[in-house]
């Protein structure tokens, strides 16, 4: 009995903080699990230009990405300051879009092959010349939901 | 000093702690962003196959030069004014039939909405920014005509509703009820945006 009765001091316990680890390691999972990071790095500049009558792009897994700009500072040694397409995590000419379409598409599932959207993410400051070669390789492989991705904002501030 | 107790335990206290700056960066560097843009449809490569003619008068052409100014029906004009221009273009209604249309009835501009076309041609120097602000007025012209009538028909923007319809998360009775409103308006005035190929001169 003289064992039970000296443990009993009089206060109360301290509530164990043993699981908060556990707790916070489970949202620390699920925020690395839903994480998607940035497949491609970006080796153009890519300042979009800004659009006010814009649509959001829903579900990515039917998009397709098509960077265009002017190579970054430590690519414009190599390849110069002319704006050139990025497909992927490479520099790319306009003959390969319509490959590249091809093969990103063939990677999708049936059902989404049909309803892919080309996102093309163009640097406000590059020419239309580019673009409109783009356009004639996506119209030859039929893929012709395109999307010009903007940032929302007032189409006049193109303009300065 | 005699050992009372067994080996002492680690304290797991400060495990918390790590753990939280670890969520916290996650947090912080995630970026669960939507892009969004403006939609256009790309014309097939392949020709018709029976030639359609158009009325000159039904085609309200712009013409982008390299310096990004406009030639709109063979006369310059300021960007700020496209979209006045662009609507007054679709609604003409020459020929009397669009009965919500509030045009000036000219005959000389669009017989109707439906037969009303935006041919777009811009020069290869053009600056990619110009050609966005240009689609972006002439999109606009659209959904300025079509929140018009949606506002009439059902009390709010055709933007709203198209938005609403598109958006995954809508559940599908709203959606049923949205697709034909949407189609409705769309189709009083059906968005033909026309992109020829680029002049090269």
């Amino acid at each position: 009995m003289a064992k039970f009765t000296k443990k009993k001091d009089g206060d109360l316990p301290a509530v164990s903080t043993a699981s908060l680890p556990d707790i916070v390691f489970m949202l620390l999972f699920f925020f690395m699990t839903v994480t998607t990071m940035k497949d491609s790095s970006l080796l153009v500049e890519n300042t979009l230009p800004n659009a006010s009558e814009i649509k959001k792009l829903e579900k990515k897994d039917r998009v397709i990405y098509i960077y265009v700009g002017k190579p970054t500072q430590e690519y414009q040694k190599v390849f110069g300051t002319e704006p050139r397409i990025q497909l992927n995590d490479k520099f790319a000419s306009v003959d390969e879009v319509g490959s590249y379409i091809l093969a990103e598409s063939a990677k999708k599932t049936q059902e989404l092959q049909n309803v892919l959207t080309t996102a093309l993410k163009v640097d406000k400051n590059a020419n239309m010349g580019l673009i409109t070669d783009i356009k004639q390789q996506l119209r030859e492989v039929n893929a012709l939901k395109v999307n010009y991705t903007t940032y929302e904002g007032d189409a006049f501030n193109n303009l300065q | 000093m005699p050992r009372r107790k067994g080996a002492p335990e680690v304290n797991a206290g400060s495990m918390a702690d790590i753990a939280f700056l670890l969520l916290i960066f996650f947090l912080v560097t995630t970026t669960i962003e939507t892009d969004a843009g403006l939609d256009r449809m790309l014309p097939p490569i392949e020709p018709p196959e029976e030639d359609v003619i158009i009325k000159q008068k039904n085609i309200f052409t712009v013409n982008i030069n390299r310096n990004g100014q406009l030639l709109v029906e063979d006369n310059l004009m300021d960007l700020k004014n496209l979209r006045e221009a662009a609507v007054s273009f679709l609604e003409n209604n020459a020929d009397g039939t669009c009965t919500y249309c509030k045009g000036k009835k000219d005959p000389a501009s669009s017989d109707n909405p439906t037969k009303a076309i935006i041919s777009l041609k811009n020069d290869r120097e053009t600056k990619y920014s110009t050609y966005i602000t240009v689609q972006n007025e002439l999109v606009g012209a659209y959904n300025d005509l079509r929140n018009r009538e949606a506002q009439r028909l059902y009390g709010r923007d055709f933007t709203k509703m198209e938005a609403e319809y598109l958006n995954p998360e809508t559940p599908s009775s709203v959606r049923d009820d949205l697709k034909d409103k949407v189609k409705r308006v769309q189709d009083m005035f059906p968005q033909k945006l026309s992109e020829a190929e680029t002049s090269t001169n």
